[in-house]
């Protein structure tokens, strides 16, 4: 019996991981890449909540992992073509051709364009900046206003393109309220003069130690939590932000000027993701990300036969999850091959 | 000694004539009771006045010619000028007909039954001419009916995809209507026929009715049934849309005497209402009938409701008040003030209380009114303060910080008592100003400024005053080179009548391209304030088809003179959505044209 291969199109950390597990398992693996280098966006996280472990520990080990004689990895690749055979898929890429027995689609999330929410600023005042713009700071070291001042407040707006009728994405991308919280506790630590303000509509932590984290975020480092969604923001004289937003638990309207807004901008499904689903012709859900054979028996099928998906082109989905998933995923692919 | 003009069968018309105009002056008679008192006096001034001449002739031409359906569409406007006109032309003709020939008094259904009263070719001033005329004013209506007939059953060949529901009395009433014209044929035919007589159209159809039918019996019945089906329309007449028919001429001479709508004047609204023809040409202009499937509340429909006073609620508030059906209906009713008179119905009044609003007023020669919307697009704030700072204009930023509402989107759900005091506090700080205009850079917040205010100063929505600031030199600008088409938003457009200033400001700025969907015949943009109720997804559905149709010429720009427009378009267009102060702000030439004035003053005083 030949070796049976499998495309892996996306090294994020879910096709980084399903390619160390389908390897071990005796596959050949061909992961597909379209950026110069792997880890996706795992290389922008400067800690991981709750524990605060550095992203850098995590794309380590994940490195480790797909050094692998079974795994042949191209970078600066993309799938320009698709043509479905009998049992298997021949895919054109970079002008070469391959069959894969078996294809695994790990294409993740794009972060959701905040500038389509000119309300906020994004893009207009420098001092607004998203969440991904506040984790490069932290590689840097050093938070500060494009003024080059140290901020004296800080706030943090959630749920920016989630659970957002008009800018179409009615789901929760999960895991902003975390990051804002993980991202306040680091300002504090960093600054603790600053103040810190976040504005929510619900605070969900959904995962294990994250209520401890949220606990610790007030008790501990007196960030302030005001339950109301940021309406619009302008900037003063100074460059810094004047926000108009309501405190619905109060029941008033509010005004409050800050050094630094940051925007909690969700997951949208990848501009990839978009282009494979088509290449494919995979299904999406309601929401535009992948849709799954079933939701609950077969998560990681999508509906096309020998299509398998994983990790956040599926839904929103934080680091542990994604890897937890992608070795879901690597299971049901072994089982598809063999039978 | 006159002849003795008499038959039963003249009597379901004649009575049914004498029903009609009786109920009639004593509807209209209540209406003008019913007027308040200035109205009332408009109208007995109005009556001998030049503005009674206006009248008669906006009546011949609309009334009976239809021009503004010949806009809508050249088939449809012929069907109903063939109908209204050529059915006065018939009745004044024969009038005039029967006059010569009775020489002198006669009973007044006698010209309607002229050709049975006077079946045979007679000597008369000009008879033959007027049976020959009388022949053909006929074959011009029925070509109408023929038209009407097959708009009912086809009508997108008269240009109306689709047509109003009707109910079952209109029906009825309908197909009377309908018969009237044939049954006047075939009566006059066969008569003629018997007679050998008639013109080329009765005298050939009765000779050739004559070889296989009994002419001679049914020619008595002919008339009854002509009759009848005359006083059966003349009965239903006030119960149904040909109401319209009189009632139409009615308004237009009140509101050539000056009478208008505003918002709190029922009377006139009830003329409005019984002047509607449910021709049903709004149904086809409403972007929610043709972009977002919503079938049951367009004007026609309405105004139906309110006649036979059904629940109207819901349809009241299911609106864009884009205002595109006001601009082609035929008897220019006021439909957005209508509706918006049953908003303040549905809508309970609520205490407001603006007390957390400080009043705190600053002197300035310009005020400028960002609004809201203006706000949520940051874009065009900053590129109006950019401009605003180059025009060496005092200006006031008003709604800076905390201005308040405008009171317009109160207004447009009804809440009548708390835009008026909203108004009335923002007004106070304004006038104590002193300022001598007012920029408004959102139409919503223009139109209100506009009309409900009264601030004693000009009242500029941004386009104007951008227009002027470049024909001022108080701006210079750089072309860009870039391709604009313009929308039109529509309360800037249909609702304030302000076309041309913000086109000759994207023409100074870009190359303006021109779109079908222009001027009267704009789209909305689907994210209209006014309505209540829509769905976020067929707003969306509209703001697509729009811009669909807005990119046929492929500009690179769309710009636009409103923030909510620009806020709904954004994010479903491929093409970049631009206000117009943000095109100005990018060809601002830096150099001020006072810097340069104040660079030449310096050398005298040193």
């Amino acid at each position: 019996m030949t070796m049976k291969t499998i495309a892996i199109i996306g090294a994020g950390p879910a096709g980084m991981e399903a390619s160390g597990s389908l390897a071990r398992l005796g596959y050949h693996v061909v992961l597909i890449e379209k950026e110069a280098t792997v880890g996706g966006h795992l290389k922008n996280l400067f800690q991981l909540f709750p524990d605060r472990r550095p992203g850098k520990e995590i794309l380590t080990h994940l490195v480790q992992t797909i050094k692998h004689p079974g795994i042949q990895i191209k970078v600066n690749s993309e799938v320009s073509e698709v043509q479905k055979l009998d049992n298997s898929f021949a895919l054109k890429i970079n002008e070469e051709t391959m069959n894969a027995d078996a294809v695994l689609v790990t294409t993740g999330f794009d972060l959701y364009d905040a500038t389509e929410k000119e309300e906020y600023g994004y893009g207009i005042y420098p001092n607004v900046i998203t969440s991904a713009d506040l984790e490069q700071m932290f590689h840097n070291g050093k938070v500060v206003t494009e003024e080059g001042k140290t901020p004296k407040r800080v706030a943090f707006i959630h749920c920016v393109g989630s659970r957002d009728e008009k800018a179409g994405n009615n789901y929760c991308s999960k895991v902003c309220c975390v990051t804002a919280v993980k991202q306040a506790i680091e300002i504090k630590e960093l600054l603790p003069e600053t103040e810190v303000f976040c504005y929510y509509m619900d605070i969900r932590m959904f995962g294990p130690y994250y209520e401890e984290l949220y606990r610790e975020a007030q008790e501990k480092w007196g960030v302030m939590f005001i339950r109301g969604k940021l309406s619009e923001a302008s900037q003063n004289m100074d460059g810094s932000i004047l926000m108009k937003a309501e405190d619905t638990l109060a029941g008033k309207p509010l005004r409050m000027n800050t050094d630094l807004m940051v925007l909690m901008a969700g997951m949208v499904p990848s501009a990839s993701s978009k282009k494979v689903a088509q290449q494919f012709k995979m299904e999406e859900g309601q929401n535009r990300f992948f849709k799954s054979a079933d939701n609950h028996y077969r998560y990681n099928e999508s509906q096309q036969m020998g299509v398998f998906i994983a990790g956040a082109c599926v839904a929103p989905m934080n680091i542990t999850d994604t890897i937890a998933n992608a070795r879901a995923a690597a299971v049901k692919i072994d089982e598809y091959l063999k039978n | 000694m006159q002849p003795n003009y008499f038959d039963p069968f003249v009597l379901p018309f004649t009575l049914s004539m004498f029903a009609l105009l009786t109920f009639l002056v004593f509807k209209y008679g209540s209406w003008i009771y019913r007027f308040g008192a200035s109205d009332r006096k408009k109208v007995f001034k109005g009556f001998f006045s030049r503005n009674s001449w206006l009248a008669m002739k906006e009546i011949f031409m609309e009334g009976l010619l239809h021009r503004k359906i010949f806009k809508t569409n050249r088939r449809l406007g012929y069907m109903h000028m063939s109908l209204a006109f050529g059915w006065f032309l018939l009745i004044v003709v024969g009038a005039i007909e029967a006059h010569t020939f009775a020489k002198g008094s006669s009973p007044f259904y006698f010209p309607i039954f002229f050709r049975f009263f006077v079946p045979g070719t007679h000597e008369s001033f000009f008879s033959d001419g007027f049976t020959q005329l009388m022949d053909l004013l006929l074959l011009f209506v029925l070509s109408g009916l023929f038209l009407a007939v097959l708009k009912r059953f086809k009508s997108v060949w008269v240009g109306q995809t689709k047509t109003s529901r009707k109910k079952p009395i209109d029906r009825v009433v309908l197909t009377s209507l309908w018969l009237i014209f044939p049954l006047r044929l075939l009566a006059e035919s066969f008569t003629s026929g018997i007679h050998h007589s008639g013109g080329f159209l009765t005298g050939s159809l009765g000779t050739f009715f004559g070889v296989f039918l009994p002419i001679n019996q049914l020619a008595y019945p002919a008339w009854w049934a002509y009759s009848l089906a005359l006083g059966f329309f003349f009965i239903g007449l006030p119960f149904t849309r040909y109401m319209h028919i009189p009632t139409e001429m009615v308004l237009i001479f009140f509101r050539n005497w000056g009478i208008k709508l505003g918002v709190d004047n029922p009377v006139l609204m009830e003329v409005e209402i019984n002047s509607c023809p449910k021709c049903g040409i709004c149904i086809d202009t409403c972007q929610l009938s043709s972009m977002a499937g919503i079938h049951n509340t367009q004007s026609v429909y309405f105004i139906q409701k309110l006649r036979y006073h059904e629940d109207y609620n819901q349809v009241a508030e299911s609106c864009l008040m884009c205002g595109r059906c006001e601009a082609v209906c035929p008897v220019a009713i006021d439909l957005n003030s209508i509706r918006l008179m049953h908003r303040a119905d549905v809508s309970a009044t609520r205490e407001e209380n603006f007390g957390f609003i400080p009043v705190q007023t600053r002197t300035a020669d310009v005020i400028y009114f960002a609004g809201c919307m203006t706000h949520l697009t940051p874009t065009i704030k900053n590129s109006m303060v950019k401009i605003l700072n180059a025009s060496g204009d005092k200006y006031w930023f008003f709604d800076k910080e905390q201005g308040a509402c405008c009171g317009r989107p109160l207004k447009l759900a009804g809440q009548l008592e708390a835009a008026r005091e909203l108004v009335e506090r923002n007004r106070q700080m304004m006038m104590e100003s002193g300022a001598r205009m007012l920029v408004a850079s959102c139409p919503i917040c223009y139109k209100t400024f506009a009309e409900d205010y009264h601030l004693g100063m000009e009242v500029l929505h941004h386009s104007q005053y951008l227009e002027r600031l470049m024909a001022n030199k108080q701006i210079s600008v750089e072309k860009l080179e870039v391709s604009a088409v313009y929308h039109d938003p529509c309360e800037l457009g249909r609702g304030s009548g302000i076309y041309e200033s913000p086109r000759a400001v994207v023409q100074n700025v870009a190359k303006l391209k021109s779109s079908v969907y222009q001027k009267e015949n704009a789209l909305c943009c689907g994210g209209s304030i006014a309505h209540l109720t829509l769905p976020l997804e067929k707003k969306k559905q509209i703001a697509r088809e729009t811009l669909r149709l807005l990119t046929v010429e492929h500009p690179q720009v769309i710009a636009t003179g409103c923030p909510l427009c620009k806020k709904s378009f954004t994010g479903e267009s491929g093409t970049k959505i631009m206000d117009i102060a943000e095109l100005v702000a990018k060809a601002l030439v830096a150099k001020p044209v006072r810097e340069a004035a104040k660079q030449q003053k310096e050398p005298v005083y040193l």
